[in-house]
């Protein structure tokens, strides 16, 4: 059964349009079809969050949301938050506080916590644990995510004042 | 993970669901959140060649609170029930389940509907809702009709929900008393190895009257009318502690699994149960 339908995107700010199978998952969308490697493939069942973009301001696992869902919708992933050049607060605190070591997890780590910290900008450790649970990583034993955060948070709340 | 190739439908109204319904009969379903669905769908252990995105059909995500009840569409989300402050302190036990279903990116999708009208014995609000004495309200080809969460349960995802008619809202009457939710589950994002919800109102020292359900210690959720009933008239002393443990016991049916075997699960039960009642009293 091939019943192909319109769909359409807005992907890190660029508008997107394809035909695609309903059934598509977002995130094989994202990777394979629009290039957009930065979210990830982790467990592939909802659980361990490698795959999580923002769409219409919720965190979402990619791997639970078929295109045909997300058709009309305006995502955010990693790529979105930062580049090589203009790292995302949340990234440069990644990196100074070793908040990752394989790094598989990171983006989906960083695009949760800014969601995070959009909606709870001065968040404790509890706070942080429990906003991060549907992310699993393997590696850090989370201490230097937690501490990552809490920088990133510390650094975009002393920019927003100076800027006031 | 590549589900089966299904039509996707995604009506602006109900009457274009129920025309989708109509026209496929059994091989069209729902979605709401799809954080059940869309799993069984990857696993290919659920088929469903016509699939109706509820996203688009307005009305089904109000919050409304009212004199003696409160009204939740059934496409509420967890985080619309965890962030809404009315909700909160008309009645906190929502709440305070709502934060021990899944996790933050799951909580986002997740609906009150698709969580109580799947029928999957591990999800948490079937037993909530029964505990509160909540009302669904299906609409079908023949109009609205009301079922009581305690009688809508038939078995692991078989309820009384006809397969032409959609969960649109659940209606709880305001709780009174003192409330806990208490969940035991193996890590973050699992179900309930047992979970209690308990709604206890107190008059003078005295039980004036309780409500207990279970969940997942059965292939439905458990309103253990037996229990409630052992607190009734004591100062929720050791003893109805105990009688109220032992008659919710003689209601669960649990089976073994990754869980852990049936003693095991009775044994956890008993302690979130007894966990659950005093914290209720305290709160009562």
């Amino acid at each position: 059964m091939s019943n192909k339908m319109h769909i359409k995107l807005k992907v890190n700010g660029k508008d997107e349009e394809f035909l695609a199978e309903p059934r598509e998952l977002l995130i094989y969308t994202l990777r394979e079809r629009l290039n957009i490697t930065g979210p990830h493939i982790g467990c592939e069942t909802s659980h361990c969050g490698a795959c999580t973009v923002t769409i219409d301001g919720k965190s979402v696992k990619a791997c639970t949301m078929f295109v045909a869902q997300a058709s009309g919708k305006d995502i955010t992933t990693i790529e979105g938050l930062g580049g090589p050049d203009d790292l995302h607060p949340l990234q440069t605190a990644f990196k100074e506080h070793h908040g990752l070591q394989c790094g598989y997890c990171t983006p989906g780590m960083i695009t949760r916590a800014a969601k995070l910290l959009e909606e709870n900008p001065n968040p404790t450790e509890d706070e942080i644990r429990f906003g991060m649970a549907g992310n699993i990583c393997r590696c850090t034993g989370y201490q230097n995510i937690i501490k990552s955060i809490q920088a990133a948070a510390a650094e975009m709340n002393a920019s927003k004042e100076a800027a006031e | 993970m590549i589900p089966a190739a299904f039509e996707y439908h995604r009506p602006q109204d109900m009457a274009g669901v129920l025309a989708v319904l109509e026209e496929h009969g059994d091989d069209a379903r729902v979605m709401a959140g799809g954080h059940s669905l869309i799993p069984m769908m990857k696993l290919r252990m659920a088929d469903v060649p016509h699939l109706i995105d509820l996203q688009d059909v307005g009305g089904l995500s109000d919050i409304e609170i009212g004199d003696d009840s409160i009204r939740i569409g059934a496409m509420v989300t967890q985080a619309a029930i965890i962030d809404h402050d009315g909700l909160a302190s008309a009645a906190p036990i929502l709440r305070e389940a709502a934060l021990q279903i899944a996790d933050p990116q799951v909580r986002y999708m997740g609906t009150v509907g698709g969580n109580v009208a799947n029928g999957d014995p591990g999800n948490d609000m079937p037993g909530l809702m029964q505990c509160l004495d909540a009302v669904f309200t299906v609409v079908g080809p023949d109009g609205e009709r009301d079922i009581p969460a305690r009688d809508f349960y038939e078995a692991a995802y078989m309820t009384a929900r006809e397969d032409d008619e959609v969960l649109t809202r659940v209606t709880i009457p305001l709780p009174k008393g003192g409330y806990a939710y208490e969940k035991q589950k193996r890590k973050i994002g699992d179900y309930a190895t047992a979970a209690a919800a308990v709604q206890i109102v107190k008059e003078g020292g005295t039980c004036a009257s309780a409500a207990i359900a279970m969940t997942n210690l059965s292939d439905t959720p458990v309103f253990s009318e037996t229990a409630g009933a052992a607190l009734v008239g004591t100062s929720v002393d050791d003893a109805a502690l105990k009688a109220a443990v032992a008659a919710m016991l003689d209601d669960i049916d649990p089976t073994e699994d990754n869980r852990g075997p049936i003693a095991f699960k009775k044994h956890v039960a008993g302690v979130i149960l007894r966990r659950a009642i005093e914290r209720a009293w305290s709160r009562a």
